[in-house]
């Protein structure tokens, strides 16, 4: 029971990790990005090439993940979807879905298309007992940093200048033009940190998520749903909703295996009924 | 000034302008009957294009006439094919018969789906189309006791059509029986569309608020048209199953809801041909790239995707829409 | 006299602001009433509450002696009471023709057809072209309406709302946004209202509501502040304190 609690928070917590950088880029210039999952695919597929291939340390690979997914963020930002921002949702839509298919097949074509495995470091397989719960030393891991990392989000915008700019900009794009800020310096900034972040999240969770060429498309809806559960108005919608998710998801698959992932699309469902506006904090804004 | 008389004349020639039959229609059927009679070679080929173009035609009266964007239009196409394939090798052998109940059947689940469809932002709505895609791929994927799961549906050997003619291996009675039936239910969703109703459906996508302030209710013209979509997606899957005998858990896989709506802004959206269009030139390039990478032909299916939001929808895309814009001589 | 259009002490609280502080105004038939107010004084909540698009939180409001206070959005049209929007609320990719034909379709209960083309019936053109031709619209009625110059647009909007058959018309700031040379357009739009339709004018200018209305119901902080003749309100001290005062400062 326990066991089931901790491995749905990590799992929670890997998810926002991956999709709290969809979150913003969704709340700021209403961005629909279906290839979020693409930055955390590289993340993943870099660290394995750093890790099994070079032998890099795995704690030293994750932080160079970090960096080249923001890396390729900002380029991919600053050449493509710069020029989407203001087209319609449709073709968002269609310009997403074929980033994803690119990068699958070109995953696919360089790496193959089989599940790549990570070498972590061997205390990383440790477990203990901890009030009855057997707590994997992998999966702590995942809960202490995805856990810093969300509290170091909510300080940056909840404290420092950057995160007022950005908060103001989400508020009211043009007010915030029109305060002096610049609004696409801020926006660059947060794309690539949030690439960078789901490349992170990808090379933590490798393990957990499973890496193949697949995964852009796999965990798709997953990365919706935390958005559009959590709302776009701060660090802790996204986070909550991600928590629930990932509890909802690993005590679903293994208490009622025969329904496993069921769960997840029909509770999403009840919540689209239960709050008509799709849960979004700012609803028809556009 | 111009007197009543005139300006009634003159309205009615423009009201009925928009809904005249065009040449370039009659030469688009003529040639796929022409196809029937001089390409005996193709009629396999011709038979998917025109299952896909029924297919598309039903996202084009969702999406280019009512608005809404939707990811998982696969989801009916698949339960259609599914439900033909049972019912054949169940019972109910008579394709026609089965087609009907096809019909019914998927325009229900388009009915009880459209509740979810109305709600919320278009981002809510792609996912919510999106999750019923995966959920009822899902779905058969965990009946594979009826389904035949990852092996597929094996033994859907469809009666004898109109009791007399039978389902050959080169594709000749399936392509006569699937350009019959598109042809059929094009020619309802033609009147359809320039029927007061289809209007409404238009006016909900062009400003929904002026919709319900002249009385019409936003709501339910999309749920009509959502079931009546839903039921044509269902009849395509229901041609698929029977004109290929067999039914693969691929006709509910994400990628057939993208590659649909990338076949219909292809051959441009709101003019109901888009997806034919759409479905002649996706196959034509899908056939070239899988000669050059099978394996990675997904690659250039994204680029393709990529280029036209780069380009411009409007430039590329609306050409066939825009030439035959020409054809009808009105802008 | 006939009461086309009658709310009793209506009231809509947001949280603990009363937007609409118990207003009762009473429109006899073929009435031209302006209802006028400084910015924030509730009357577009009034119109949203009016037109269903938000209910009260208390009061009633009747129409024609109906009680339609639930009644949904589109049952209110099909009872008489149309709108027009402040800011265009058109079809964009409509022809004027095409919206108002569509307009006539569901006035006539015809909107429900699917099979027959909407130009096949003879009463919708004819009467799509008496409003058409009322509102002066008739060199342009196959023109693209998002190509139509905005005077023409603000009276499509008229044109839209008419064309639905209205008994009761809410008139929201017809001549918002619109060129001085092009006014006189409006002033003949309103002038060609057919006169047994009761209009409600919400309007800023005041020019127009001297020249349009019969009477004036005075709305300040969500409450009635006085109703009375045009002169009566003019001359009032009270409302050049509240809201002409307002308008000379604009």
């Amino acid at each position: 029971m326990l066991t089931n609690l901790f491995d749905g928070v990590a799992y929670g917590m890997l998810l926002f990790v991956i999709a709290c950088g969809l979150s913003v880029t969704l709340g700021l210039m209403n961005l629909i990005n279906l290839a979020h999952g693409a930055f955390a695919m590289a993340g993943g597929y870099i660290t394995v090439l750093l890790v099994n291939g070079w032998g890099v340390p795995f704690f030293a690979a994750l932080p160079i993940a970090f960096v080249a997914s923001a890396l390729i963020g900002l380029l991919l930002e600053r050449t493509l979807y710069i020029h989407v921002y203001r087209k319609s949702p449709l073709d968002q839509v269609l310009f997403s879905i074929g980033l994803v298919f690119m990068a699958m097949s070109g995953v696919a074509y360089m790496i193959g298309s089989q599940q790549q495995f990570i070498k972590l470091p061997e205390f990383l397989g440790a477990r203990f007992e901890v009030l009855g719960a057997s707590i994997g030393a992998y999966r702590l891991l995942i809960v202490v940093v995805c856990g810093l990392l969300a509290a170091a989000l909510q300080f940056i915008i909840a404290r420092t200048r950057f995160g007022s700019q950005l908060r103001a900009a989400v508020d009211d794009p043009v007010v915030a033009r029109g305060l002096g800020i610049n609004v696409d310096l801020v926006f660059a900034a947060t794309f690539a940190v949030g690439s960078g972040l789901a490349g992170l999240g990808g090379a933590l969770g490798a393990e957990i998520l499973g890496l193949d060429p697949t995964f852009p498309l796999k965990y798709m809806v997953y990365f919706l749903i935390v958005v559009a559960v959590g709302g776009s108005a701060g660090m802790m919608g996204p986070l909550v909703a991600a928590l629930l998710l990932g509890i909802a998801d690993v005590s679903g698959k293994y208490y009622l295996p025969q329904f496993g992932s069921f769960i997840i699309y029909v509770l999403m469902i009840v919540v689209l009924l239960w709050r008509p506006q799709g849960l979004f904090s700012r609803a028809g804004g556009r | 000034m111009s007197s009543r008389a005139e300006n009634i004349a003159a309205a009615t020639k423009a009201l009925h302008g928009v809904s005249r039959i065009r040449p370039a229609e009659i030469v688009f059927w003529l040639a796929a009957v022409a196809a029937f009679f001089f390409l005996p070679d193709q009629y396999l080929l011709l038979n998917e294009v025109m299952i896909t173009g029924l297919f598309a035609l039903s996202l084009d009266l969702v999406l280019g006439y009512g608005g809404i964007v939707s990811l998982g239009h696969a989801a009916f196409f698949g339960f259609g094919c599914y439900v033909a394939g049972l019912l054949t090798k169940y019972g109910v052998a008579d394709p026609l018969l089965g087609l009907v109940i096809v019909a019914v059947m998927t325009g229900l689940l388009g009915l009880l789906t459209s509740f979810l469809v109305l709600r919320g932002s278009d981002l809510t709505r792609i996912m919510v189309t999106l999750s019923v895609g995966v959920l009822l791929s899902e779905i058969g994927n965990r009946l594979a006791w009826l389904t035949g799961g990852a092996d597929g549906l094996q033994g859907v050997a469809p009666d004898l059509l109109l009791g007399r003619w039978e389902f050959d291996i080169f594709g000749k009675v399936a392509y006569a029986y699937t350009l019959a039936v598109t042809f059929v239910l094009f020619v309802i969703a033609r009147r359809f569309v320039f029927s007061p109703f289809g209007w409404s459906v238009r006016a909900v996508k062009e400003n929904a608020l002026r919709t319900s302030a002249i009385g019409i209710p936003v709501n339910r013209r999309l749920i009509v048209v959502y079931s009546l979509a839903a039921a044509i997606a269902g009849i395509a899957g229901a041609l698929l199953a029977q004109t290929t005998q067999f039914v693969s858990l691929d006709v509910l896989a994400f990628h057939r809801s993208a590659d649909l709506l990338l076949i219909l802004i292809i051959g441009g959206t709101g003019y109901l041909y888009g997806g034919l269009v759409g479905a002649l030139l996706f196959k034509l390039v899908q056939d070239a790239i899988a000669n050059l990478t099978p394996e990675y032909w997904e690659f250039w299916i994204g680029l393709i995707l990529v280029s036209i939001v780069m380009i411009g929808r409007e430039r590329i895309v609306g050409l066939p829409a825009f030439l035959l814009k020409r054809l009808r001589g009105v802008a | 006299m006939n009461t086309a259009l009658e709310t009793r002490n209506l009231v809509r609280r947001f949280g603990g602001l009363v937007a609409t502080n118990d207003v009762s105004i009473t429109l006899r038939q073929g009435a031209r009433h302006a209802l006028i107010g400084p910015n924030g004084a509730g009357k577009t909540t009034l119109i949203n509450l009016l037109t269903g698009v938000i209910p009260p939180s208390s009061g009633t409001i009747m129409l024609e002696g109906q009680d339609i206070t639930t009644a949904s959005r589109s049952r209110r049209v099909e009872l008489g009471l149309v709108r027009t929007f402040q800011i265009n609320q058109l079809f964009p990719g409509f022809t004027p023709l095409q919206t108002v034909a569509l307009a006539v379709s569901r006035r006539l209960g015809l909107d429900r057809n699917m099979f027959r083309p909407i130009g096949s019936n003879r009463r919708v053109i004819e009467e799509a072209v008496d409003v058409i031709e009322r509102f002066d619209l008739v060199d342009v009625m196959n023109a693209n309406t998002a190509s139509l110059p905005y005077g023409k647009q603000r009276l499509l909007e008229i044109a839209v709302a008419i064309a639905c058959g209205p008994r009761v018309l809410l008139l929201d700031e017809p001549a918002a946004g619109v060129p001085e040379g092009e006014r006189g357009e409006i002033m003949d739009g309103l002038a060609a209202l057919p006169a047994d339709v009761t209009v409600l004018l919400i309007e800023h200018d005041m020019d127009l509501v001297f020249r349009f209305a019969d009477r004036i119901s005075v709305l300040v902080q969500g409450g009635l502040l006085l109703e009375g003749t045009v002169a009566e309100i003019s001359n009032d001290p009270r409302v050049r304190e509240v809201y002409l005062g307002d308008a000379v400062h604009d």
